[in-house]
This record gives structure tokens, sequence and C-alpha cells, in this order.
């Protein structure tokens, strides 16, 4: 076979296949994951049937949804009903093909050349994220409103109220990381923290929690779980959806969710690096591989996430677009010029 | 500027008609709502998906055939009901209880009220989004559920009395276990505030809504905490004291502001009183029977009787029309807490957003049992 075949066409391909498999694995013990924490903060089990200490259950959860009945309801309008699901789970999956989670590797010696381990690094990498995920509401709006039920319309609505106003602020904290890197690559984000020796956060720490908070709300979770607020929309936007479709939902949900608290990794804990990556004297820590402090980065994140949902009540739609506009946009509005400041004065 | 504004597009308002099936409305309600967006014009709420005539059967039954109906009613907190109950035919047929009897009724219905308040909480946190309160509230509930069980073998339809006593006496070692559980209950109540009550979203989610004046509240029959909540003094228990609620010492509180968040911490407050009632009494639980002497067919005097009990919803009400000799009431009505505090709710709700709507209902701590009866 000749170099470019290999290079352009099987070198990716078999990235894709890697990355959308691991994934989709990581993804489906993800619920596991929240249901047993969840549990064990509310004095319960989890989860213990399936398998041993029921570590199978991601699998039957699975398996059930995929045999069941895939209902469509009569009056729902059929096309956009079925194209929703697909409009969702589409830009969760896509957004990966941009995320670097390790730095060049060999794979432990058995390539000559280092290669990437993430699928490419593009100099927008990060206005591609947010450009891609954004697509994602228009699956919620759009179930919400072709099920032809008054709580799914409902649902789409507030999400598309609440996701539209909480990019506006997520746009501006990330665009304060942008200044200090100096680069929309997030590959160079996390090479610029290695060089400033210095994480992202301790600048940017006002950042860091708008762009958690935007991120808490982007992804429909606790306590911004207006879309689907049960006890006042049933399910919202996914009331009538059932079997695989409402599988997909649920997919694109824990895969958003991997997706923010990977940029929180990356954007402001310095990606795969180690803690204090210039302190020669804790170089034995890098004898665990980068891309495990990566995920053991985002687990972190996960974790807070689930923690949310076991100590929080919801906000009210209409005190959550408070939030959003009055609070998170001008903070994060001031956030900017401050950093500009810093970084033309330091760097100047 | 004069005159109000004109809309710039057509305004259309929508119909939702929430329930009968829905998760937040506490059994089969149905709200017809009228919204704008999601501001509620109107709210309308719709009953009678549960009913089963229990007033009606009451005419056909001899009087002690009666109290697994009462059950049936609020069957979250049984033991107030059939203390309703025999309290009422007690009056009418002029029986005295022994005290014993009286002590454990009141231990048994105080614990229904503490286990009635923790799934209140439970189901008002999770409508409002607060899943982890619903388990914890559920592991102590289950502790006395197991006592109930203990004592007369049901767990939630106890039909625990009789009229003119009790049917057994406690079994051994009972009091021990349940002073074990009341001493313990005070740490979770705890637990449930470190949870919600300094808690931001809960406060903003509760505070200012759902507000009735003490006039409002009062011009609308609300009795329970809707009532006290609203900062009116008024508990059966102190006003007309039956059983033996004059000898033990209890305070009833009162809220404020007549918000949903003046009425969760009356009801929090009311747990720790109803663990005091119960501390005393099992302390001064006399000896002796606990059943009174009563003849084998109890048989009525012409007559008319009500008689009501302090139940966790509110002033639960049992009325006999008799005539003379009978063995059955010719007529009964019950007038159930939940009922008349859901009159309340299209005034408590308007000009609120839907989420406030399950806040409410909450609030109101509905059982649909006791409305549809």
């Amino acid at each position: 076979m000749d170099q470019p075949l290999i290079q352009f066409i099987v070198i990716p391909l078999v990235k894709i296949v890697v990355i959308l498999a691991v994934l989709l694995l990581i993804v489906a013990y993800l619920t596991f994951a929240e249901r047993k924490i969840l549990a064990y903060m509310q004095v319960r089990l989890g989860p213990n049937r399936v398998g041993p200490k029921g570590w199978l259950q991601p699998i039957a959860d699975a398996f059930k949804l995929l045999v069941k009945e895939d209902l469509v309801p009569a009056k729902a309008e059929k096309f956009v009903f079925m194209l929703a699901p697909g409009l969702i789970i589409i830009p969760a999956l896509l957004v990966w093909s941009v995320i670097p989670f390790a730095p060049d590797t060999t794979l432990f010696g058995l390539l000559k050349q280092p290669i990437p381990p993430y699928l490419t690094d593009i100099n927008i990498g990060l206005l591609f994220l947010l450009g891609v995920s954004g697509v994602g509401v228009y699956g919620v709006i759009l179930g919400g409103w072709s099920s032809n039920n008054k709580f799914s319309l409902m649902g789409g609505l507030r999400s598309a109220a609440q996701m539209v106003s909480y990019e506006v602020p997520m746009g501006f904290a990330v665009v304060s990381v942008i200044l200090m890197a100096g680069s929309l690559s997030l590959v160079r984000i996390v090479q610029a923290q290695q060089e400033a020796h210095l994480w992202f956060f301790v600048p940017g720490i006002l950042a860091l929690a708008i762009y958690f908070c935007c991120g808490v709300a982007e992804t429909n979770r606790n306590p911004f779980d207006l879309p689907e607020a049960e006890s006042e929309l049933v399910a919202g936007f996914h009331t009538e959806y059932s079997g695989m479709k409402f599988a997909l939902f649920f997919l694109a949900e824990y895969a958003n969710m991997l997706v923010i608290g990977s940029v929180v990794a990356l954007l402001f804990f310095g990606g795969w690096l180690r803690p204090f990556p210039s302190w020669g004297w804790l170089g034995f820590l890098d004898i665990i591989p980068p891309f495990f402090w990566f995920a053991g980065k985002v687990a972190v994140v996960i974790f807070i996430y689930m923690w949310f949902r076991g100590t929080f009540p919801r906000y009210r739609f209409d005190q959550l677009m408070h939030i959003g506009w009055k609070w998170l946009l001008p903070l994060s509005l001031a956030n900017v010029v401050i950093v500009a400041l810093g970084v033309l004065l330091l760097k100047g | 500027m004069a005159g109000p504004l004109e809309p710039l597009f057509d305004v259309e308002e929508m119909e939702l008609s929430f329930g009968p099936q829905h998760p937040a409305t506490h059994g089969v309600l149905r709200v017809q709502l009228r919204l704008d967006g999601e501001k509620i014009m109107d709210a309308k709420p719709i009953i009678g998906y549960l009913h089963r005539g229990t007033e009606k059967l009451f005419e056909r039954e001899s009087f002690n055939q009666c109290i697994p109906h009462t059950d049936r009613l609020d069957y979250i907190a049984a033991p107030t009901n059939n203390e309703g109950f025999v309290l009422a035919a007690e009056k009418l047929l002029g029986i005295t209880v022994p005290p014993r009897a009286s002590y454990i009724r009141m231990i048994l219905a105080e614990l229904g009220r503490i286990s009635s308040h923790v799934l209140w909480l439970a189901t008002h946190a999770i409508d409002l989004g607060a899943i982890t309160p619903f388990f914890y509230t559920f592991r102590e509930r289950e502790r006395i559920l197991d006592l109930f069980e203990e004592y007369c073998g049901a767990r939630l339809t106890l039909n625990a009395m009789r009229v003119g006593g009790l049917p057994y006496d406690l079994p051994d070692g009972w009091v021990e276990r349940c002073s074990e559980l009341i001493d313990s209950l005070p740490k979770y109540f705890d637990e449930y505030e470190t949870l919600l009550t300094e808690n931001r979203i809960w406060k903003k989610r509760t505070i200012g809504i759902g507000v009735i004046s003490a006039e409002e509240a009062i011009d609308y029959g609300l009795t329970g905490p809707p009532l006290r909540g609203s900062g009116v003094r008024w508990d059966i228990r102190k006003v007309f004291p039956y059983d033996r609620y004059d000898e033990v010492e209890f305070e009833i509180p009162i809220g404020e502001n007549g918000d949903t968040y003046d009425r969760y911490l009356v009801r929090m407050e009311e747990m720790r009183q109803s663990v005091r009632i119960i501390r005393q009494c099992l302390d001064r639980l006399p000896d002796g029977p606990v059943m009174a002497k009563v003849p084998k067919v109890l048989r009525a005097q012409e007559g008319i009787v009500y008689a009501s009990v302090e139940a966790p919803k509110g002033e639960l009400g049992y009325m006999f029309v008799t005539t003379a000799k009978s063995t059955q009431p010719y007529r009964c009505h019950i007038r159930p807490p939940s009922f008349i505090n859901l009159q309340a709710l299209p005034a408590m709700v308007e000009g609120h957003l839907v989420a406030d709507l399950v806040a409410v209902i909450g609030t109101l701590d509905i059982v649909l049992g006791e409305i549809d009866r």
C-alpha cells in the first residue's frame, strides 16, 4: 500500500472506529456510574443484579432499548420526529474529532514515528467545538415540536431559550482562555499551559466558574434541567420518544457531559499534563500515561455533575434566565476585559 | 404613553390538561390550566377519578366494620383516620376509653403524622427537583411502618382502632423499640434540613410562592399546615383536645408569610413536636385494659354527632346522623382536609408559572384518596 492511502484513509478510519467504540462504551458506563454514585449518596445500593455487582447493567439497558417497540405518535410530524434524535447525537459525537485527549504517542514503542492519538488538530478547534455542539439544540427543539405534545413543546421551547442564552456567556468565558493561549487550537492551548508553567484555571478562575455553570445548563443537567423537568413536564422534549430514539437522546446527554468535562480539563486544567509540569522533582508522576491524567480530570468534572444532581433542587425557568442574562453575561464580559488587560500588560 | 400596550402579535392562550396521569399531581388529580406562555391564567382542579363511595358504604355496615374503609381515605396516615372515626362513634354511643388505649392511640397517631410529613417532604422535594431527600425520608418511614406492622400486622391500612379502645395491647418490647426510633428521629430531621432549609435554590423556589393570607385561608376553610403557615394558631389538638392531648405538652408552630417556605418550616417543626408528644406518651404510658366494656352489638341513639381530629393534612371530621337503635349510621359525612385545602389551589397559583403549580400542589399536601373518598 502506498503511503498516502495509509496516512489519509486507513489511520483516520481506525482512529474513528476506536474513538467511537470507546466513547460509546464510556458513555454507557457513565450511566452506570451515575446510578451507583447517586445510590451511595442516597443510602441505597443502585443496580446490583445484572452481572457481578451489576457491572453488566448498561449492556442490559442498551439491549432492552434496542428490542423495545419504537413508537411514533399518530399525530407526530413523522420525518422531523425521526430526524431529531439524529440531530442531537451527531454533534455530540462529531465534536470528539477535535478533542485531543493525549499528546503524540508511539503506543509504547509500537510505532516508529509518534502519531497523534486524537483524530485531528485543526487551528480553529475550539470554534469548531462550540459551533458543532450548538447544532444540538435543533434536535431538542425539533424533537419537542414534532412530538405534537404540549409538554414536549414546552420542554423544547424552554431548552431553546436556555441553550441559546447560556451559549453567550459560555463563548465569552472561552474567549478569555483564547486570549491567554493566543490560539484556537486545543492542542496549542494545552501546550501554552505547559509553556506558561501554569494551568489556566489560576488566572481564569472566573472564566472556569462561568464556563462550568453554562456547561451544566447546556447539557440540561440539574440544577438547570428544566427542559426535561420530570415533575412539571413529564419528561420534557423527549416525552414521546421510546426505544432506541430515546436512547440516542440519553447517549447525547452523557456524551455532551463528557465534552464539557473534556473542555474544562483542556482549557483550565492543562489537559493531559501532570500537575505542576515544570517541577522536575515531580517527574515520577510521569509514569502515569498522559491519557490517564486527562481522563482523571474529566472524571472529577463528571463527578461534580453527579454531585450537583444529588444535592440541588431545580431552578425555575425565569430564575434561570435571570442568572444567565443578569449575572453570567455581565460577569463574563467583565472577565474578558480584565483578562485582555492582563494579557496586554504582561505579554505587551 | 397612555393606555395598556398593544401586543405586537397575536397572543393565543394554551389549554393544558395537567394530569390525571402526571408524575407531580400526587395521584389522579387533574388540573385544567389556561396558560399564557408558561404563566398560569386560570387553574381548575378536576377531581373524582378515585371516587369509591365510602360515605355510602358506611350506611350499610356496622360501626366497627366501617373502620377499614377509613384507612383508605388518607392512606398515608391511617391512624388519624381511624382515630377520628372511633372518636365520633364513641361520642355517639357515650363510651369512655381507658387511659392506656388513649395514650397508645396518640402514639400511633403521632407516628402516623411523622410518616405522613416525611412522605410529604419527599414528594415535595422531588417535585422541585431535589431527589435525595426522597430516599432519606423513606429510610425513616420504613422504620415507622415496621413499628405499625409489629403492632397490628399491617403497614399502610392499619385498621388499628376499635370503637371503645384498641383491638390489641402493645407487643413486648414495642415501647423500647419505639423510643429508640423517636430518639434517633430528630437527628434525621436535621439531615433533611441541611439539604433544604438554607439551600438558595430551595428558598428561591418556595419563598413568595403560593402565598395565602390569614383571612383568605380562614375564608377558604383551610386547616392544618396551610392555615398555620399563614400565621393562624389553630390546631384541633389544642383547641378541642381529644384523647389525652390536654395532658401532654407541645407547641403549635406557625408561619408568618403564608408561603410555601413557611409551610415547609411549619411541617418540619410539627414533626419535632410529634416526637415530643410520643416521648411524653411513652414515658407515662399507664397500665390497664385497652378496651372499654362495650356491648357486642353497638346500637346508637337517635342524634347527630360531629367529631374531628387534627390529621396531618388538617382537620379531619366525621359526622353521623343516626336513628334510634340503629346499628349503622343513617348518613355519614366525612370532612376531609385535603378536599377543602385543594379549593385554595386556583387562588394560590394564579399568575405563577407552571413550575410553581407543582410546588403549590406539593405544599398543600393533598391525598386523592381523601378528596374523592
